[in-house]
């Protein structure tokens, strides 16, 4: 059996992962603070991955980065980069697919902290990046857990978005998902058997791991 | 000296009502802030710590200006480095007791000695959830003292505490406040808690 499809997967996820923890972490906590029409806004941007169907962002995605047209064409001639039918472009899909999956969990656990802990971390003379880094980071400890394991399960399991943006080419762009229905496709129900139970067993694993964890902690420190 | 003469618009069950303040505290007087639910106190307090601005009117100390209205100056909690006691303590739950002091200040002995007045040396290992409410009230107390502030805002800081730790605690803190050259303002609903400690009295209604 080809293994590639898996390590493949794999390595998206945990690209993707690492990237929306970078970004997730600041927005979710920009989020996280007083409300403005822009930042519910931005929200609802962010949360749209979640209704729509894969294939209409997958869509809109190719038509953006397409090289034959304005965005993606431009990428092409100035930095010669192109996002379609690339690994790159399985990564900035999934960013966008996965990332209501990191902010939501996160920024509800920041909104839960009260208010009065950031206030007593000020009145010792701490700035906003210390009082981040030593009172509300590990204080959400198991959010933020929970948020990077759905993140990167969510990932793994990704399909519509992938096959339009990224295609079905071996080794660059044919993660798991694709491995399966390219399978069941060409009557190989062995080959789609063993990749779906693969796919299967690691996010099961995953989820389970988050369920005792969460059962063994407190949910929150402050609960 | 601290003089404070501000106005801020509150929300209150009635509607709107108009927190107005305009008061000298001298150096090194305890002032005992009294007054009604909801009347504004916590706010009051917050707004000289900087964590709310006042909608306009002018706080100074001696010759800095914390806050004024017209000139559109505001200094950060962080320049005025108040000590401030929260009414629900506001304890960091990731912390140990010593871990609280530590993250305010590095002076290891004053560290221990304001263990030892908050009477918390056996629990310095401990987090804020496996302490009583007396101790988490204590410790809240010592971390705002942890920065040897000049000004010290206390939202209801005995309430959790029996009489005689009390009394006891608030003998030693006097001793502090003198040492450190402290003012305090501190809000109390029990009228006998500072009898004989406090030399001045706010009412805020």
């Amino acid at each position: 059996m080809d293994l590639s499809p898996i390590w493949l997967t794999l390595k998206l996820a945990a690209i993707t992962t690492l990237i929306l923890l970078l970004i997730g972490l600041p927005l979710a906590w920009w989020l996280s603070k007083k409300r403005s029409l822009v930042k519910i806004i931005i929200e609802a941007i962010i949360t749209m991955p979640l209704v729509l169907p894969p294939s209409v962002l997958g869509f809109y995605l190719l038509l953006a980065f397409s090289p034959q047209h304005g965005f993606g064409h431009w990428l092409q001639q100035t930095f010669n980069v192109q996002f379609v039918f690339s690994f790159k472009g399985l990564v900035l899909a999934s960013i966008i697919y996965s990332m209501p999956f990191m902010i939501s969990p996160v920024k509800s656990a920041f909104q839960q902290l009260p208010v009065s802990l950031s206030q007593a971390s000020y009145t010792l003379g701490k700035t906003q990046w210390q009082t981040f880094w030593h009172v509300l980071l590990p204080n959400i400890k198991p959010s933020l857990l929970t948020a990077v394991v759905l993140t990167f399960a969510h990932t793994l399991g990704e399909f519509g978005v992938v096959l339009m943006i990224g295609g079905n080419i071996p080794g660059v762009t044919r993660v798991a998902s694709i491995a399966v229905y390219d399978s069941v496709e060409q009557r190989d129900y062995a080959a789609a058997n063993n990749y779906s139970l693969i796919l299967f067993a690691i996010t099961f694993v995953m989820v389970l791991s988050v369920f005792i964890y969460n059962k063994y902690q407190a949910k929150s420190p402050l609960e | 000296m601290i003089a404070v003469d501000i106005e801020k618009k509150l929300k209150a069950y009635n509607g709107l009502q108009v927190l107005r303040i305009k008061k000298d505290f001298l150096p090194g007087d305890i002032t005992r802030i009294t007054g009604p639910s909801g009347a504004g106190k916590t706010t009051f307090l917050k707004m000289i710590a900087g964590l709310i601005a006042p909608d306009s009117g002018i706080i100074k100390t001696n010759s800095v200006t914390w806050f004024e209205g017209a000139q559109k100056i505001n200094l950060s909690p962080q320049q005025r480095r108040v000590g401030f006691v929260f009414q629900d303590y506001a304890l960091f739950p990731n912390m140990t007791v010593k871990e609280h002091l530590e993250y305010a200040t590095s002076d290891t002995e004053w560290i221990n000695r304001l263990l030892h007045i908050g009477g918390l040396q056996t629990f310095a290992g401990h987090r804020p959830g496996h302490l009583s409410g007396g101790q988490q009230q204590r410790l809240a107390i010592m971390r705002a003292l942890a920065i040897k502030p000049k000004l010290l805002l206390m939202d209801e800081p005995f309430s959790a505490l029996d009489l005689k730790i009390k009394s006891a605690l608030i003998k030693d803190l006097q001793i502090l406040f003198t040492e450190l050259g402290a003012t305090a303002l501190i809000v109390s609903h029990n009228p006998q808690e500072l009898d004989g400690v406090s030399r001045d009295e706010l009412e805020i209604f």
